[in-house]
C-alpha cells in the first residue's frame, strides 16, 4: 500500500476516534488544527501528495463526524465560539463540492426542527454568501467527464439547481432569505459570471476547460422557470463582456451550444426576451440555430407558430437575429414562406385564436422589412400565391378583424412584393392595431445609428410674424368707410354658424301616397329626397293611410336604390322600411321574410331584410325605444338646429333643481318604462317562421349553407333577437323549438360568426321560454345543446364564441337552480 | 366681396333668446319698439289677423290689442318720435293714424291707399307736428336725408331709386337685385344702405356726393328670401329676417357674418332694433323672439 495514504489514513482514524470519544475542549481543538493541516491554510502545511489523498478520499467523512457532533453542548466545550469558527472553516474552505454535497445531505437528514438543522442552513447560507458556489461549478470545468464523475455531476446538478426548493421544504416556514428563488437565482447568475470569467482567463492562459456544467446548471434554471431571475443578470452583463471580444463571445456561444436539448427551448426563449435587440442576440448566441437542429426548431418553428406569446420586442429581436448574418438568412426567407403559407391557409383562419392570427401577422411584416428586394424577388411567385390565396380566404371572413388583417398584410405586403406594380390600398377604419402593424412594417433604424436631430431651431427672430399682421391689418378692402370715428367698432366675435345650411321643405309631400309616387315615379330628385326624408313621419302619422299601401310601400323600398348622394340615405330607407312594418306588421313582415329567400336579391338587400325584422320586432315589442336611440344617435343635418339647444337648456335647468332640491331618501333614478301590452305577440310568427322555412334550400343566388355564411351569421342573429323579443308570448314555446332544431342542424358550422348568432339565440330560446315549459316540452333538446355548449365553451377557437357558451351554461344553470326548489318537497 | 372668415378658435355656441313673447295668435309681419307713458319700454307688433298688440316688455305681457285694419293684415307700424301717434299699414289699403295718449286706443285718422304691393310706407319727421309720410302708390319703399327731403325707394323689377321730393322728380337710379326689393334700410351716418329681395344675395350701396346711388357690393345668402332687414341705431350691427325661418346678422361694417339665429320654425317676417340694442324678430309661427346681441357698450 502507498506509504503516503496509509498515513495519512492513520491519522485521519486518530482524529475521528478523538472526535467521536473526547469531551475535552483543548483536546479536541488540537485534533482539528491538526486536521486543519490537510487543508493547506495553515502556516505548516502537510506535504501535497497528502493534502490531495486527504481531500479525495477521507474529507467528506470528516465532515459527516463533524455533522454528527454538532450538539450545543459540543459547542460549548469552549468558550466564545472558538469551536464552532473552528468547525465551519472545514465546509467554508474544504474542497468545495465535497462541502457542498455533505451539507445539503445533512440538512436533508437532519430533523425538522432541530438545531442542527438551523446550525446547518445558517452554514450553508454563509457558504453561499462566501461564494463558494462559484468553487463548486469550477471545480466540474476542468474535469473530463468519466462514468463516476458524470454521476457526481448529475448529483451536483440537481442540488445546485434545486436548492430552494430542497431548503423551503426542509425549513418549511423558518427559511432564509438567502434561499428564497427570486434572491438565489440571480446570486447563481452572479457565480456563473465568476467561473466565466475564470473559464475565459485559463483559456487565456491555454488551459482547456469546459463549460458544459455550467449549460446544464443554466439549462436546468430555465427549465425551472427561473429565466427571468437568471438570465436577468447574466444577458446584461455578457453583452458588455462580449462587446468586442471574441473570446467572451466564443465562451458564450458554447454556453449555449452546450444546453441540453430539452433544455434548449426555456434558455433561448429567456435569452430572446433579456435581450435587448437583435445585434445583441447575435453576439450571445453565434450562428446557434444552423449548427443545433433543436435551436432552429424553436427559433423557427416553435416560437413563431406554435406559440404565439412573445411580446412584440421580443419578435423584433428573434426575427432580426435571423436577418443579421448571411448563413441564417436563408432561414428567414423560409420563415417568411411558412408564415405566409400559413396567414393564408383557410383553415388555420377558421380553427386558430384570433390572438395568434394577429401574432402570425405581425411577425410576416417585420420579416418583409428585414428581407431585401433580391431575395423577396427569387421567391416572388411563391410567396404571391399564397399571399393571393390567403387574402382571398381573408376577405371572405365574416369577422372584421380578420378581413381587416388581411387588407393590413395585403397592403404592405403586396408593396414590398411587388413594388413596381400599382399600389394595392383597402379602405378600413384606422385603430391602435392598424396603426401598431402599419408601425411595425416601417424598417427600424440601425441601432447605433447617429442620434436623432436636436430639438427644432427657433425661428429666426428677424421678421416677427406679429408685425407683419399689424401692418397689413390696416385698411380692409372692399365698402370700408373712410369715416375713422365711426369704424372704430372692435371686431365682433362671430358665434358658431355650423348649423346653418340650406333649407328644405319647399318640396315635401303632405301623404303617404305623395311619397309613395314621389319615389317611384318621380323624376325631379330634389322631391325625391323630401319624400324619403319624409316618409318615416307621414307613416306613424298616418298609420290607416299607410296601411292601404303597405305592401307597395314595403316593395318601393326594399328596391329604392341610392339615385342622389343623401346624406344618410341606408337609414332614412331602414327607419321608413322599419315604420311600414310597425304599422302594418302582419302583412309586411310576412312579405319580408319571404322575399328574405326570393331569387333576385343582393346579399345587402337579404340583411337589410333581417335588419328591419329585428328593428321593428323591437319596436314593436318596446314601443319608443327605437325613436329614443335614434334621437340619442347622430342628428343628421337637421333644419332646425334649435332642437338641439333645448336639451342642453333642459340640462342646466334639471341641474338647478337637483342642487336646490333636498332629498330624504334616494330611490331608483331610472325611470321605470311604462307598462303595455307587447305588441309584437299576435304577429312574431310572422317575423319568425318564414324566415326558418328555408335556410337548407339554395337558389342559384343565394346559397346560405355554403358561400353566403355571412348572410346565415346575420339570420342566426336576427332570430336569436326576435325569440327574445317574443318574451311573454304565447308563440314563444313553438320558436323555442324551431330554433333550438335549427340551432341543432348548424352547431358544428365552421364560421365563427355564425356560431355566435347561434350561441346567442340558444341564450335568448332561454332567456324567453317560461322555465316550465322548456323542461316540459323540451327536455331532450335541453341536454343536447348543454353538452353541447361545454364542448363549445372548453374546446373553440374564438373567444367570443367561448364565452357566449359560458353565458349560455350560466342561464341553463340558472334555470335549473330555480326549478329544484320548486320540484323538491 | 368680403366674407367672414371665422377664427381658428371654437366659436361660442348660438345663444338662445332672451326672452319670447307668445299670444299674438297669428303670424307676426311688423314691429317696432317705443316708449310708453311713462317711459316704460314696448314693443308693437302687428299680425296677419290684424291686430295691433302692444306688449309691455317689464311684464313681457301685452297691454292692449288694437284692432282697425278690419282682419286685414298689418304690414307696417311707427310711432313719431314726439307725441303719442301710431301709424298703422294694413292689406286693408288703409293707414291708420292712433291716439295712444292717456291710454286711449282709437283711430283718429286713416290714409287710403292704393297698393296692394309689398311696399311698405316711411315718415319723415322734422318737428312737433311737422312730418312727411309717403306711401307706396304703385311700388316704391322708404328713405330719409336732408337738407333737402329725399326719399329711397325700391321696386319690383329690383332697382333702387332716390327721389328729391320737393323736386318730385328721381336723382338716381340703381339696378342691384334681379327680384323684388323686399327691404331696405340705410345708414345716414356713413351714407350707405343695404337692401335685400326675393333672390340669394344682399345689395350694400352708398349715396355718392349725396345725389348719386352707387352698389358697393353684394354678400352671398345660404338661402333666398329676405323679408325685412334693419340697422342698428348705432350703426354697429344688421340684422336680416329671412324667409329660411332664420334670423341673420351681420357687422355692418365689414358685412362679416355674426350669428344664424335658428329660432323660429316658420318665415321671419320682420326684425326690429330698440335703441338699447334688443333685437325683436317676428315669424310666422306666431311668436316673436327677443335677443341681446352685441350690447353696445
Amino acid at each position: 500500500m502507498d506509504p503516503v495514504a496509509s498515513a495519512v489514513r492513520l491519522a485521519v482514524q486518530e482524529a475521528v476516534h478523538i472526535l467521536s470519544s473526547s469531551e475535552d475542549g483543548g483536546h479536541i481543538i488540537s485534533t482539528l488544527q491538526s486536521l486543519r493541516r490537510y487543508l493547506g491554510e495553515t502556516e505548516t502545511q502537510a506535504p501535497p501528495e497528502e493534502q490531495e489523498e486527504f481531500s479525495r478520499t477521507h474529507f467528506s467523512t470528516i465532515l459527516r463526524c463533524l455533522v454528527g457532533k454538532l450538539s450545543p453542548d459540543w459547542l460549548d466545550l469552549l468558550p466564545d465560539g472558538q469551536l464552532e469558527e473552528l468547525w465551519a472553516s472545514f465546509f467554508l474552505e474544504g474542497p468545495a463540492d465535497q462541502a457542498f454535497l455533505v451539507l445539503m445531505e445533512s440538512i436533508e437528514g437532519a430533523a425538522s426542527p432541530s438545531f442542527r438543522l438551523m446550525k446547518m442552513a445558517r452554514l450553508l447560507a454563509r457558504f453561499l454568501s462566501a461564494g463558494r458556489m462559484a468553487a463548486v461549478m469550477e471545480g466540474q470545468c476542468g474535469q473530463q467527464a468519466g462514468p463516476a464523475s458524470r454521476l457526481l455531476q448529475e448529483t451536483l446538478l440537481t442540488r445546485v439547481v434545486g436548492l430552494p426548493d430542497h431548503l423551503g421544504n426542509r425549513l418549511q416556514r423558518e427559511t432564509l432569505a438567502a434561499f428564497f428563488p427570486q434572491n438565489y437565482f440571480p446570486l447563481l447568475g452572479e457565480e456563473v459570471l465568476r467561473v466565466l470569467q475564470a473559464v475565459v482567463d485559463s483559456l487565456r492562459g491555454g488551459l482547456d476547460c469546459s463549460v458544459s456544467f455550467l449549460s446544464q446548471v443554466l439549462g436546468k434554471a430555465c427549465v425551472h422557470g427561473r429565466q427571468k431571475e437568471i438570465l436577468g443578470v447574466l444577458v446584461p452583463r455578457l453583452t458588455v463582456l462580449t462587446q468586442g471580444n471574441c473570446l467572451w463571445q466564443r465562451v458564450c456561444w458554447r454556453l449555449v451550444e452546450c444546453v441540453p436539448d430539452r433544455a434548449m427551448e426555456a434558455v433561448l426563449k429567456g435569452l430572446v426576451e433579456a435581450a435587448p435587440g437583435p445585434e445583441v442576440l447575435s453576439r450571445l448566441l453565434g450562428n446557434l440555430v444552423t449548427k443545433s437542429k433543436k435551436a432552429q426548431f424553436v427559433m423557427t418553428q416553435k416560437l413563431l407558430f406554435l406559440q404565439y406569446s412573445c411580446s412584440m420586442p421580443m419578435l423584433q429581436s428573434l426575427l432580426g437575429y435571423l436577418a443579421m448574418d448571411s448563413q441564417r438568412r436563408p432561414l428567414l426567407v423560409q420563415a417568411l414562406k411558412e408564415l405566409l403559407e400559413t396567414w393564408g391557409s383557410s383553415s388555420a383562419i377558421r380553427h386558430t385564436p384570433l390572438e395568434q392570427q394577429r401574432y402570425v401577422s405581425k411577425a410576416l411584416l417585420i420579416c418583409l422589412t428585414h428581407l431585401g428586394e433580391a431575395e423577396l424577388r427569387a421567391s416572388r411567385d411563391e410567396l404571391l400565391a399564397s399571399l393571393m390565396e390567403g387574402v382571398k380566404s381573408r376577405l371572405d371572413s365574416s369577422l372584421p378583424p380578420v378581413r381587416r388583417l388581411g387588407m393590413i398584410v395585403a397592403e404592405v405586403a403586396s408593396a414590398r412584393l411587388h413594388p413596381e406594380g400599382p399600389p394595392l390600398k383597402f379602405q378600413y377604419e384606422e385603430d391602435e392595431l392598424t396603426r401598431e402593424m402599419l408601425a411595425l412594417a416601417v424598417p427600424r433604424p440601425a441601432a447605433d445609428g447617429p442620434s436623432e436631430a436636436g430639438p427644432p431651431v427657433a425661428p429666426v427672430s428677424g421678421e416677427s410674424p406679429d408685425q407683419e399682421t399689424v401692418d397689413s391689418g390696416g385698411p380692409q378692402a372692399g365698402w370700408e368707410g373712410s369715416d375713422s370715428e365711426l369704424d372704430s367698432d372692435d371686431e365682433l366675435v362671430p358665434y358658431d354658424m355650423s348649423g346653418d345650411g340650406e333649407q328644405r321643405g319647399s318640396k315635401t309631400p303632405a301623404y303617404v301616397r305623395d311619397c309613395l309616387e314621389a319615389l317611384t315615379a318621380s323624376e325631379d330628385w330634389e322631391r325625391w329626397e323630401e319624400a324619403l326624408r319624409a316618409l318615416e313621419g307621414l307613416v306613424l302619422k298616418s298609420p290607416a293611410a299607410t296601411r292601404e299601401v303597405s305592401l307597395e310601400l314595403a316593395k318601393v323600398l326594399l328596391h329604392l336604390e341610392e339615385k342622389t348622394a343623401v346624406a344618410g340615405f341606408e337609414r332614412l330607407r331602414q327607419r321608413a322600411l322599419v315604420a311600414v312594418t310597425v304599422t302594418d306588421p302582419a302583412r309586411v313582415a310576412e312579405y319580408l321574410a319571404v322575399q328574405f329567400y326570393a331569387l333576385n336579391y343582393s346579399l345587402r338587400q337579404r340583411m337589410d331584410i333581417l335588419d328591419v325584422l329585428a328593428l321593428a320586432a323591437q319596436e314593436l315589442s318596446r314601443p319608443g325605444c327605437l325613436g329614443k336611440a335614434a334621437q340619442r344617435g347622430s342628428p343628421g343635418p337637421g333644419s332646425q338646429p334649435s332642437g338641439a339647444a333645448v336639451p342642453a337648456w333642459k340640462a342646466v335647468v334639471e341641474e338647478r333643481v337637483r342642487r336646490k332640491t333636498r332629498r330624504f331618501c334616494k330611490g331608483s333614478t331610472g325611470r321605470a318604462a311604462a307598462a303595455g301590452p307587447n305588441e309584437f305577440n299576435a304577429v312574431a310568427g310572422y317575423f319568425f317562421f318564414p324566415l326558418l322555412q328555408r335556410f337548407d334550400r339554395p337558389v342559384v343566388t343565394f346559397d346560405l349553407l355554403g358561400d353566403d355564411q355571412l348572410v346565415l351569421g346575420r339570420l342566426a342573429h336576427t332570430l336569436g333577437a326576435l325569440m327574445y323579443l317574443a318574451v311573454n308570448t304565447a308563440v314563444a314555446v313553438p320558436m323555442g323549438k324551431a330554433l333550438l332544431e335549427f340551432v341543432w342542424a348548424l352547431r358544428f358550422h365552421g364560421d365563427a360568426y355564425v356560431r355566435r348568432g347561434l350561441l346567442s339565440a340558444v341564450s335568448s330560446v332561454l332567456l324567453s321560454v317560461p322555465a316550465e315549459w322548456l323542461l316540459a316540452d323540451l327536455p331532450d333538446e335541453l341536454l343536447e345543446a348543454r353538452s353541447w355548449l361545454a364542448d363549445v365553451a372548453e374546446q373553440d377557437a374564438d373567444e367570443d364564441c367561448r364565452l357566449l357558451a359560458v353565458k349560455a351554461l350560466l342561464l341553463l344553470e340558472k334555470l335549473r337552480d330555480r326549478l329544484l326548489p320548486l320540484s323538491s318537497p | 366681396m368680403v366674407t367672414g372668415v371665422a377664427g381658428e378658435h371654437m366659436a361660442a355656441p348660438v345663444p338662445n333668446p332672451q326672452f319670447v313673447l307668445r299670444g299674438a295668435r297669428s303670424a307676426v309681419h311688423a314691429l317696432h319698439f317705443c316708449h310708453g307713458a311713462q317711459g316704460h319700454p314696448l314693443l308693437l307688433s302687428g299680425s296677419l289677423r290684424g291686430l295691433v298688440h302692444v306688449w309691455s316688455l317689464q311684464t313681457r305681457r301685452p297691454l292692449a290689442a288694437l284692432d282697425g285694419h278690419g282682419g286685414q293684415c298689418v304690414t307696417w307700424l311707427h310711432t313719431l318720435p314726439q307725441g303719442p301717434q301710431l301709424l298703422s299699414q294694413g292689406r286693408d289699403l288703409q293707414l291708420c293714424v292712433w291716439d295712444l295718449a292717456e291710454g286711449r286706443n282709437a283711430v283718429v285718422d286713416a290714409v287710403h291707399l292704393e297698393s296692394v304691393g309689398f311696399c311698405r310706407a316711411s315718415v319723415l319727421a322734422e318737428g312737433p307736428q311737422r312730418w312727411m309720410l309717403a306711401v307706396p302708390g304703385r311700388g316704391s319703399d322708404e328713405a330719409e336725408s336732408s337738407p333737402r327731403p329725399l326719399l329711397l325707394a325700391g321696386y319690383e323689377d329690383g332697382s333702387l331709386a332716390l327721389w328729391d321730393v320737393s323736386a318730385r322728380k328721381v336723382c338716381s337710379r340703381v339696378a342691384c337685385h334681379s327680384e323684388p326689393v323686399m327691404a331696405l334700410a340705410l345708414d345716414p351716418r356713413r351714407a350707405r344702405g343695404v337692401s335685400g329681395s326675393a333672390e340669394k344675395v344682399l345689395a350694400v350701396w352708398s349715396l355718392e356726393g349725396q345725389q348719386a346711388l352707387q352698389v358697393r357690393g353684394t354678400h352671398e345668402l345660404i338661402n333666398p328670401g329676405i323679408a325685412d332687414l334693419k340697422i342698428r341705431p348705432d350703426s354697429k350691427i344688421l340684422a336680416t329676417a329671412g324667409w329660411d325661418h332664420r334670423v341673420r346678422v351681420f357687422q355692418w361694417r365689414t358685412m362679416k357674418p355674426l350669428a344664424v339665429l335658428a329660432f323660429h320654425s316658420a318665415t321671419v317676417h320682420c326684425v326690429a332694433f330698440n335703441t338699447t340694442g334688443l333685437l325683436a324678430a317676428g315669424s310666422g309661427d306666431q311668436r316673436i323672439s327677443v335677443w341681446s346681441l352685441y350690447p353696445p357698450t
